[in-house]
């Protein structure tokens, strides 16, 4: 007799059931939607009627996941950015040169005078007057380094030290720029973050690739440049000193000064002081706002130290001109006429409303440490992706239909099992995903479909195998038995081959080719299952009812 | 009366024919391999940079007056080409735009392509930009190498695989096939000059898998044979297990076809090629497991006793089955 114990049966139906709970919401994809975002927006900003409205569009007692769609059939913006940590080399290199220069002019009897000299990206160089005292300037800069904390660096300090004649080499060891860009790509990701989290859109992606890499992806925004514009401004917020104000382009700064162009005025150039005296990342708050004039303007409120640091410089340089500095460009270069001891001011220039707004939203979310490139950009309009759910939508039937009479014809009654069990096979990988959170993608629909085709071979080997079988003269108990029995390695091998591709295909692949790979493997999984477990099931009802003595396969 | 592929019965010689079968495989191979030296292959902007511009239009798409509205910008090699598909609208004209990498940059200037869409709206003032898609050459670089380090990835997993559940002259057999059918493939891409991107290197994985499913198939029940008919002529036992297997693999190549060719007509032309590629693939790796696979371990020979321990390897799922 067919052995089908108690348990497994409750265990295989409590199964199905579970997986099918699962995809339902996204029969009602709006519906639910509606109540997720509405969930989501009474859980942060509190509730109103209409929010509470929405939320009842779907029952909270419901499964309420869905499958992510991809942006190829959402539409938005994507993005592949690769953060310049470089920069962040020459940054530090620049905060240590003080330390440097105070360390060694506390050697100054045997170093003598010191000069810093121009260096290549990533190191500084220091020429001291005496080079017999090299020994001693080495073990005073040496000092100053301390010890790198993270897994790999252990025991490592963060700076190398080396000197030959008379040049003081310092720059940043192995271990340090290794902690150093992961610190890097870890605050662009938090400060990209809130950027598009300030623009309120729903579910972006903000991820890591690789060791400097980040991809966004913003469903629904209009385009990749929109969103160039807003993550792609590193908003470096710099108060500087003013050394003169000149329109020759080719004027050479003195050491530790630097030109820079004014962003309103074309050919005017500013010779600055390259130390700033506060930075923006001493910035607690920027408005958008208006000058006395009623033009556009960005007001902004330092915190306690960077208050003292601007009351104390402006107090002492009354009637100097400063210069406020945006990422490489100047602003505006006001005359300071008294002290501003409050640690608030204004940023005023050439700004319509909408610059002042962005301004104030990049200097609220902070400077990026580094600069970024982007190397992939991509923008999918909302229709075309409409239009791939609809094709998709269309050929899924189609091919289901197809397979369903398919089967039918050419396995009977079994066949109609089988189609049963692919209808659960596809409610199934639905449930998969949304529990999952997979993204669906255009080629995962394709996947998808690739399943319904695939999902029945196993059915299709243990059906052919019972029909050889009962070909053999065996009883329908034991023909159906062995069946099962036989079929198993045939399957279990052949899915298992085309498991491991789709596990490659996921590894290695980006984007779209990655909710392919996803929807193959589920269908694998579901197929096989839905094969070896719940066809067989239906088949034992089948059989204690009726009790056949032959079996037409 | 069920619908039957294939006689209860069958008794076809799947060998008689060898020189023939396997010298068209070959000359199809070496024709692929040509095909890709000498034609190319038409690489998308995922392998080889730049931009591409998806525009839509009430009025007919006129190439050759896109192309004169986007030359004075010399942006270099351009290419325009109109897409078809039964699923669009009588007044729905879809094109497609695509601009080389523009020098050294990453990623495209966003006043290059305003420039692009600029010129656009002067010949065609309706039209719409559906996408805009753009991959600087670092990354299409990298892409291409990943691409072709996954698929020599999954041969050499699957050549692993099978070694260890059967011998090694069915691994040999099976990745001969799905060597075949993979060039055979990219040879058909590089004579119709379909674009060849990210989306056709995850349908040539998927070949690889469903083209080793049949092998694997046809190989399990030869090895259930081979413990079977001990003494019987290799040749024989493998004409047996191929013809025992025969309504199996139409059928499910069978309503794996016609899934797939109910993506090719609705399913839009944006996977189209992708598409394309798998059913292309499904029959090409139906013909392999005989053909070559089948026909290679033939040549290849293999021992003959499996009734000593390891011949376990097939059965050691059975006590796992329901």
């Amino acid at each position: 007799m067919l052995q089908y114990p108690l348990w497994r049966r409750i265990v295989v139906i409590g199964l199905v059931l579970l997986g099918l709970s699962a995809a339902i919401p996204n029969l009602f994809y709006p519906r639910v939607e509606l109540h997720n975002d509405a969930a989501a927006a009474i859980e942060q900003f509190g509730s109103t009627p209409e929010r509470e409205a929405d939320l009842s569009a779907w029952p909270t007692w419901m499964p309420s996941s869905l499958v992510n769609l991809g942006l190829d059939l959402r539409g938005g913006a994507h993005l592949l950015a690769e953060v310049r940590v470089e920069d962040v080399y020459e940054h530090r290199l620049d905060a240590l040169w003080p330390e440097v220069r105070d360390a060694l002019r506390d050697e100054r009897d045997a170093v003598g005078a010191i000069q810093r000299l121009d260096a290549p990206g990533g190191e500084l160089r220091v020429r001291i007057e005496n080079p017999a005292g090299m020994g001693q300037a080495l073990a005073a800069v040496r000092e100053l380094a301390s010890p790198v904390v993270t897994l790999t660096g252990m025991g490592a300090n963060d700076i190398e030290v080396a000197g030959q004649d008379d040049v003081i080499t310092v720059q940043l060891s192995e271990a340090e720029r290794v902690a150093t860009d992961d610190r890097t790509i870890q605050q662009s990701l938090e400060i990209i973050r809130r950027r598009v989290d300030e623009v309120g859109t729903r579910e972006p992606t903000i991820q890591r690739q690789g060791e400097r890499r980040i991809l966004i992806q913003v469903p629904g925004l209009g385009s990749a440049d929109e969103l160039k514009a807003l993550i792609g401004t590193t908003a470096q917020l710099t108060f500087q000193p003013v050394v003169t104000r000149t329109t020759d382009p080719s004027t050479r700064p003195a050491p530790r000064q630097e030109l820079l162009p004014s962003l309103d005025e074309e050919g005017v150039f500013y010779v600055l002081e390259q130390t700033p005296v506060v930075t923006g990342e001493e910035l607690t708050n920027a408005q958008p706002s208006f000058d006395q004039n009623g033009r556009p303007a960005v007001s902004f409120q330092f915190n306690v130290t960077g208050a003292r640091k601007f009351g104390a410089y402006t107090a002492a340089n009354v009637g100097a001109p400063f210069a406020i500095v945006l990422d490489g460009e100047v602003i505006s270069a006001p005359r300071i006429n008294e002290p501003i001891p409050g640690g608030s001011g204004i940023i005023t220039g050439n700004f319509t409303v909408e610059d002042s707004t962005n301004l104030a939203v990049l200097l609220r979310a902070g400077a990026l440490p580094a600069e970024m490139t982007f190397l992939e950009e991509r923008t999918i309009g909302p229709e075309l992706g409409a239009d791939s759910i609809e094709a998709g939508r269309i050929a899924s039937l189609v091919a289901f239909a197809g397979v369903l009479i398919f089967m039918a014809l050419a396995y009977g009654r079994f066949g109609l099992m089988a189609n049963l069990a692919l209808i659960l096979n596809v409610g199934l990988v639905f449930g998969l995903l949304s529990a999952i959170g997979a993204t669906l993608t255009l080629p995962g629909i394709a996947g998808i479909v690739l399943t319904i085709g695939m999902a029945v071979d196993a059915n299709v080997l243990v059906f052919e195998r019972i029909r050889e079988e009962v070909r053999a003269g065996r009883g329908p108990a034991r023909a159906i038995e062995l069946g099962y029995e036989k079929a198993l390695s045939a399957i279990i091998d052949a899915n298992i081959t085309t498991f491991i591709t789709a596990v490659i295909l996921f590894l290695m692949g980006s984007g779209p080719v990655k909710g392919f790979a996803v929807t193959l493997a589920l269908g694998i999984i579901t197929s096989v299952f839905t094969a070896i477990y719940i066809t067989r099931l239906m088949i034992v009802f089948w059989f204690e009812r009726r009790r056949p003595k032959t079996i037409e396969v | 009366m069920r619908l039957k592929l294939v006689a209860d019965e069958t008794n076809w010689d799947f060998f008689g024919r060898l020189p023939i079968t396997l010298g068209f495989s070959g000359l199809m191979f070496v024709g692929a391999i040509l095909a890709f030296l000498f034609m190319g292959l038409n690489f998308g902007i995922d392998f080889r940079g730049g931009t591409t511009i998806r525009t839509e239009a009430r009025v007919a798409v006129d190439v050759g007056a896109y192309r004169d509205a986007i030359a004075p910008l010399g942006l270099g090699d351009v290419s325009i080409s109109e897409v078809f598909d039964p699923g669009f609208d009588e007044d729905q004209h879809v094109a497609m735009v695509r601009i080389q990498a523009q020098g050294d940059e990453e990623s495209v200037r966003p006043e290059t392509i305003q420039a692009v869409q600029a010129a656009l709206r002067s010949v065609a003032p309706q039209i719409r930009f559906i996408s805009v898609e753009s991959v600087g050459p670092k990354v299409s670089g990298e892409l291409i190498m990943t691409a072709i380090y996954s698929v020599l990835a999954a041969i050499a997993a699957v050549l692993v695989y099978i070694w260890l559940r059967f011998e090694w002259q069915f691994a040999l057999g099976a990745v001969a096939a799905l060597v075949h059918d993979v060039i055979i493939t990219i040879g058909l891409f590089a004579v119709l000059q379909i674009q060849f991107d990210l989306a056709i290197i995850a349908a040539l994985l998927t070949i690889v898998g469903y083209s080793l499913n049949d092998t694997v198939v046809v190989f399990d029940r030869v090895r259930e044979n081979l413990r079977r008919y001990k003494v019987m002529d290799l040749k024989e036992v493998l004409n047996v297990s191929i013809n025992e297997t025969m309504s199996r693999t139409l059928m499910t190549s069978g309503t794996t076809l016609l899934a797939l060719i109910a993506l090719i007509v609705l399913g839009g032309d944006v996977i189209r090629g992708f598409v394309f590629a798998m059913t292309f693939g499904v029959v090409i790796g139906t013909y392999s497991s005989v053909f070559v696979a089948s026909a290679i371990l033939l040549k290849l020979g293999v021992k003959r006793d499996w009734s000593k321990p390891d011949g376990e390897a097939g059965t050691q799922f059975a006590d796992v089955d329901a």
